[in-house]
């Protein structure tokens, strides 16, 4: 929050407390912004919330705990097909014999706050079983195993419809309960004194609550003993070892915790979408997490934040912007948005190692609490 | 000499370590009393750094006891055995270079959650180490390659270690700058803590410890007092560079 009240333009220097009110106005107001400009940038926004989260999740193994994780979108897809199996008439579908005999005709439909849980303890189970094989490998390795990891994953939801059909194989399932906050269903939209409040904003604000809580969370872990374990662990892990660091635990630790973040983010996704398939859990999709990271600053929270939300809103707009130009250059569209997405993700990549290399928003060296860290003294 | 009385610490009887299918370490006996300080000298890639990491517990043994205040450690992780007292400066420093300097002096207490002894042993710290209050709040990547090194030392005395494993604190320093190493090494003793010294710097480290090892392939060749080993024709031919 602080961190972004800074980048505002010469309010963030002279000004803190208006760049801090700005920053909470522009990010309680922005739906309504974006709703002028159409239903799809709103959607992009809940969208960029949801990647935030992931962002956040990500930057918790790479960033804080130095480990390089390739395959997170695995745990994604964890949270969301445990939202599909809990919360949808798959169940009802699949198993017509065994739903009728416990009373379940029309599927299973577990509450949001049961399933939210159940889909981050799996998640964060998935992430322990990643981190054991993993705890000795380093760099490269590390990434190699993890990035099969996620294909793993994403292949068994490709392929768990036979002999018991619990994914519904590569058609993924569909009609998921909508997000459902104690009867108040969050995918209707309400007429309010002649106004129509869009269900997208509900989403948003929801979203943005799970934000702000995810990053609350964290910034009282990265001070911790904890994060300050992680910290020491990424800067030299031998050293680690020797000021008495269980580096086991902590490995596990970040994997499981990290998961827990793509899980509760997997189960939103799910609920936002009403649908999923194993396509929205490709390597792609990990890349772009972990780009997002890398792009904002790596080991910085705000970094995340920022990074999930260009890197979403931005392919929006040149893939509004592109389309109609492409077809007015050339009467057809000769290139395919995914691939502009890909293309600009590269491009940010390699603008900020030449311009940037920590990022758009470089982490500082405040690992600790802030009274050890005084200004004028942690420039580098 | 050790002197009458003094109880052994730490006692390594047949100690192998292996990476993979090579074994680095071959069967190495060693000891060291309570209050002491040992070297441990000899060529590149004769296994000293080795012989450390394993006493620490950040390698694991292929063979042999280590025995430490009469209790056989081999089988403790390194973070348990930190917690009887054996610290390690790792070679190379190993300081944490993203944070400042006094957030490492205090992961160096990090397995320790008495706030009073650990403000206690700062300031111990601060006075034998001036040069690092000075430097509290800079992040330790800025610092040189000296004062890393104090911090490194700095940052193990406040696990408040009974036997401290300094690896290499000499390593790539002026010769200015190992003097005033080897000064806070002694004074590090003199509070009684115990020292293992393994160095390159044999001239050095056999003039401030009382006995030495001699390492060579995996194996101790040599042992005896520094005096003995400084004297000794086959050691100032191999380690102190002098041909007769």
């Amino acid at each position: 929050m602080n961190e972004l009240a800074e980048l505002v333009p010469w309010l963030g220097k002279h000004k803190p407390r208006a760049a801090r009110a700005v920053v909470l106005l522009v990010i309680l107001v922005a739906p309504m912004i974006a709703i002028m400009f159409g239903r799809t940038w709103v959607r992009v926004l809940d969208f960029a919330l949801l990647y935030m989260m992931l962002a956040l999740g990500l930057n918790l193994v790479v960033g804080f705990a130095g480990l390089l994780d390739l395959g997170y979108i695995a745990f994604y897809a964890v949270g969301a097909y445990t939202w599909a199996f809990l919360a949808s008439p798959h169940f009802a579908d699949a198993f017509p014999a065994v739903a009728a005999g416990i009373g379940a005709a029309d599927g299973i439909h577990l509450p949001f706050w049961l399933v939210l849980p159940v889909g981050a303890a799996l998640a964060a189970m998935a992430g322990i079983v990643l981190g054991f094989p993993v705890l000795r490998l380093r760099g490269d390795y590390l990434a190699i195993v993890t990035l099969g990891f996620g294909e793993i994953v994403r292949i068994f939801m490709n392929n768990l419809n036979y002999p018991i059909n619990i994914t519904n194989g590569p058609q993924g399932i569909n009609l998921l309960d909508s997000m459902n906050l104690f009867g108040w269903d969050l995918a209707r939209s309400i007429k309010l004194w002649g106004f129509k409040i869009d269900s997208l904003f509900f989403y948003y604000y929801f979203f943005l609550l799970c934000v702000a809580g995810s990053i609350l969370f964290i910034q009282r872990l990265q001070i911790s003993r904890v994060g300050r374990a992680w910290a020491a662990m990424r800067d030299d892990e031998l050293a680690a070892r020797a000021i008495g660091i269980n580096i086991r635990n902590m490995k596990l630790l970040a994997f499981s915790l990290g998961a827990t973040f793509g899980g509760v983010a997997g189960g939103l996704f799910g609920a936002f979408q009403g649908f999923v398939s194993p396509e929205s859990f490709s390597l792609m999709e990990s890349i772009a997490v972990l780009v997002m990271v890398v792009f904002g600053g790596m080991g910085n929270i705000a970094g995340a934040v920022v990074g999930a939300l260009i890197l979403t809103a931005l392919p929006e707009i040149l893939r509004h912007i592109a389309q109609p130009v492409q077809q007015a250059l050339f009467g057809q569209v000769l290139l395919d948005p995914e691939v502009l997405r890909m293309l600009l993700y590269a491009l940010a990549m390699i603008l900020m190692m030449l311009l940037r290399p920590g990022g758009l928003i470089p982490a500082h060296a405040r690992y600790s609490r802030p009274e050890y860290v005084t200004a004028g003294g942690t420039g580098a | 000499m050790p002197s009458e009385g003094a109880s052994t610490l730490l006692a390594l009887d047949g100690v192998k370590v292996a990476y993979g299918a090579i074994e680095a370490v071959k069967g190495v006996d060693l000891e060291l009393f309570g209050g002491e300080m040992v070297c441990l000298i000899g060529a590149n890639g004769a296994g000293k750094t080795t012989t450390l990491n394993a006493i620490a517990g950040t390698l694991p043994l292929a063979g042999g006891t280590i025995r430490y205040r009469g209790e056989d450690v081999a089988r403790l992780p390194a973070h348990k055995r930190l917690r009887t007292g054996i610290a390690l400066v790792p070679e190379g420093r190993g300081i944490f270079t993203r944070l400042t300097v006094e957030e490492n002096l205090r992961m160096g207490a990090y397995i320790r959650n008495d706030a009073d002894g650990i403000a206690a042993d700062m300031a111990r710290v601060f006075d034998m180490l001036p040069r690092i209050r000075e430097r509290l709040r800079q992040v330790a990547g800025t610092l040189s390659g000296g004062e890393q090194q104090m911090l490194a030392i700095g940052r193990a005395l406040l696990s408040r270690p009974r036997l401290l494993l300094l690896d290499e604190p000499s390593m790539g320093l002026a010769p200015l700058v190992v003097e005033k190493i080897f000064e806070v090494v002694q004074s590090v003793r003199e509070e009684g803590v115990s020292i293992l010294l393994v160095e390159q710097n044999a001239n050095l480290a056999l003039e401030f410890a009382q006995r030495g090892y001699v390492m060579e392939s995996g194996r101790i060749t040599l042992s005896g007092s520094g005096r003995e080993l400084l004297d000794d024709p086959a050691v100032r031919a191999a380690y102190l560079g002098e041909s007769d």
